[in-house]
């Protein structure tokens, strides 16, 4: 995002057009309502994310040794490993597996890591093309917005719009809007896509320290189409997307799709091992971040996470205010807790964007205490000084009052008198509560001021 | 059995009859029930802005005002939820640890401590339920929707004893109202659109009242209700549940 502006403003502006955050609202709450139906029918859903967890307890914990074997077996199978640890170490490992076979275009399934990494820019200014070939990530690229869902990453527009989109971009007949006939177009256009690449770079849902293989799971095919018609095919993926071992796939592939969007299991859950006569495959294990999430204990379990996007569709705040309000690649409650792990100081509203209402950590198939997260970054935000001076002012006043019964009483009594006697000190439109909402009635005694005269007579 | 009555600040502020609801039936139910004068507030407002490094001395306000009682009861799922989670203190961590044992929500000391099965209650409307989020996922007054576990709610089962009442539906049955505390000063935008469609989930199943164990998000819904010249009232599941005497 180019803003500079923080959740709350961006939200606000979102606002603006009540009916469009209506349809919004609606459209993840539908997905919400799918996920709760499928979930139910599942035999031990509760015990499948409990195992889930605990899986992810045992990666997380034995980080090291996992990626050490996985790296062994990637090897042994015929697969090129690479370490980053920062975005740009990342970019420059692509570019170099691409310039040494003087590839000038590549196409990209659905990889949140490469977004965050902003590989599209960097590869782009090297003279390479990139073309995002999720369908929803294509529209955002042609619209040149970044996504505002991980696993929806065109939810705030509508076909209307896409239509639009379409017509200035691919040439479509001006005001066409049907869902089918535009992405016949998308996939006319992709397929040529497919077929001219050599070189195809995808994401990863899950790697197998055990066998060396990984894991892509898309509904679209996209990923699979790309690598299979590459001679050059590169993964690029999180340090925390490990699994020990293969069988533990019978618990994430029943979690993932039905807590994304309530489907039983993704179209494709392809498993890539090695490379075909004549293929290279590449593997990037990227830490940006991971390693000092993992030495935060309040906040590792965040690296449980594996991007379905359930808390996205189930927060209130997420659905009333977008995705493009939360100014990170990563939005909703997990971009939440995850972005301030990257930079402290430019996501410091993000943990705010929250009523923690917790609803995200109970949908959350990894059980990550999301909410708690929320609460203990607030605490950490505020504690390296990322908040205003002038909330730590009330704050500080706040405190005072409240340790003392004495100036609480007065306090109490003040704020009453004033409702009441100049309600223009209080209504007015530099209250930010009553700009929508009337003040609540201060007409009557405190409860604690009648207990002082009838308390003893009960 | 010795009761501390815990009314949190803007509830003996601008809710009064919120609190001599509650007072009124605990009494009525045998308890005896005391209100410690120098109490103020349970921190929680400092605490969720970021700023719990502030709340030491509210906290050993709090232990001073409430050791002794063999329970505390409040009607207010939130700050109940604060004290249990957060209340610690450096003079006496004991006392700290025993209070957050023996600290319930109004609702939930009527159905698991004094496990009462009838109430002389009469409330002749049509009430809808806002389940708070702090009484609901904090102290588990209700199954939540999210999870796939057997259904039960503490209010529903209160609620359902009062002659008269009809409880009404809701196409959300726990959606958060977007209250959160500062954030319906700060995400004024998001926390308003947050109540409105809370209250029209309400309005369009025909509730008379929206109730609550938790007074703050009903406090912005009536904010709201008010600006919009609603006829739906808010309550204080403890005024319901008393309302036969507030009657007479």
């Amino acid at each position: 995002m180019k803003s500079t502006l923080d959740h709350a403003a961006l939200a606000e502006e979102f606002n603006k057009d009540e009916e469009r955050v209506d349809w919004h609202d609606g459209a993840l709450w539908w997905i919400r309502q799918k996920r709760d139906r499928s979930a139910h029918q599942t035999p031990q859903w509760e015990e499948l994310r409990e195992a889930a967890s605990a899986i992810k307890s045992n990666v997380i914990s034995n980080l090291h040794d996992y990626l050490i074997q996985f790296e062994e077996n990637l090897k042994k199978n015929g697969v090129k490993v690479y370490w980053a640890s920062d975005a740009e170490e990342h970019n420059q490992i692509v570019y170099s597996i691409l310039k040494a076979k003087e590839i000038k275009q590549m196409v990209k399934s659905k990889s949140m890591l490469t977004e965050e990494c902003h590989l599209n820019e960097f590869l782009e200014e090297r003279g390479i093309e990139v073309i995002n070939s999720d369908l929803g990530e294509y529209i955002q690229q042609i619209d040149n917005e970044p996504p505002s869902h991980i696993v929806l990453p065109c939810i705030h527009k509508r076909k209307e719009e896409i239509g639009e989109l379409f017509h200035e971009h691919l040439g479509t007949e001006k005001g066409l809007s049907d869902p089918t006939l535009l992405t016949r177009v998308a996939r006319k256009h992709l397929r040529n896509v497919f077929l001219t690449r050599r070189a195809a770079l995808t994401g990863v849902n899950f790697a197998v320290a055990e066998t060396g293989e990984y894991v892509v799971c898309t509904n679209e095919g996209n990923a699979d189409m790309g690598a299979h018609l590459s001679e050059v095919q590169i993964a690029s993926m999180g340090l925390e997307k490990i699994i020990p071992e293969r069988k533990h796939l019978g618990v994430f592939l029943r979690l993932l799709a039905r807590s994304a969007i309530g489907q039983p299991i993704t179209i494709y859950s392809s498993h890539y091992k090695k490379p075909r006569p004549g293929q290279e495959m590449h593997l990037i294990l990227v830490d940006k971040g991971r390693s000092n999430l993992l030495a935060r204990p309040d906040f590792r379990e965040s690296l449980k996470c594996i991007k379905c996007g359930g808390c996205m569709n189930t927060c209130p705040v997420y659905r009333k205010s977008g995705g493009l309000s939360y100014h990170n690649t990563i939005s909703g409650p997990i971009g939440a807790i995850l972005a301030p792990n990257l930079d402290m100081k430019k996501h410091a509203d993000l943990p705010f964007a929250s009523t923690l209402c917790g609803s995200c950590s109970n949908v959350c198939p990894v059980k990550i205490p999301i909410h708690d997260q929320l609460y203990k970054w607030r605490q950490e935000i505020v504690k390296q000084g990322y908040s205003a001076s002038r909330k730590t002012f009330s704050m500080k006043a706040m405190a005072l009052t409240l340790s003392s019964p004495e100036i609480y009483k007065t306090a109490g009594k003040t704020g009453r008198w004033l409702l009441n006697n100049a309600p223009f000190a209080i209504n007015n439109k530099f209250n930010p509560w009553y700009k929508q909402r009337d003040m609540p009635d201060s007409s009557q005694q405190s409860f604690g001021e009648w207990y002082a005269k009838n308390g003893s007579k009960k | 059995m010795k009761i501390g009555l815990f009314i949190p600040c803007y509830v003996n502020q601008l809710y009064p009859n919120a609190a001599i609801a509650t007072l009124e039936l605990l009494q009525k139910l045998g308890a005896d029930v005391s209100y410690p004068s120098k109490q103020t507030c349970c921190g929680q407002p400092m605490a969720n802005s970021g700023y719990e490094h502030l709340t030491q001395s509210c906290n050993d306000l709090f232990v001073e005002n409430f050791s002794g009682f063999d329970y505390i009861v409040a009607p207010s799922a939130s700050c109940v939820l604060h004290v249990k989670d957060h209340l610690h203190s450096h003079a006496n961590e004991a006392a700290a640890t025993e209070i957050r044992g023996k600290i319930y929500e109004l609702v939930e000391f009527l159905t698991d401590v004094l496990k009462i099965e009838k109430l002389d209650a009469h409330f002749p409307h049509k009430v809808g339920i806002h389940q708070s989020c702090h009484g609901l996922r904090g102290l588990h007054l209700a199954q939540m929707s999210e999870l796939v576990a057997p259904d039960f709610s503490k209010p529903r089962h209160l609620l359902n004893m009062v002659s008269g009442l009809e409880l009404t539906e809701l196409d959300r049955v726990d959606e958060c109202c977007g209250f959160g505390g500062l954030f319906c000063i700060a995400e004024e935008a998001v926390s308003v659109k947050m109540g409105k469609d809370r209250i029209t989930d309400h309005t369009k199943h025909g509730a008379e009242y929206i109730t609550s164990p938790d007074l703050s998000c009903l406090m912005h819904m009536e904010g709201i209700l008010q600006r919009n010249k609603s006829k739906v009232k808010i309550i204080h599941i403890a005024e319901i549940l008393n309302s036969s005497s507030i009657k007479a």
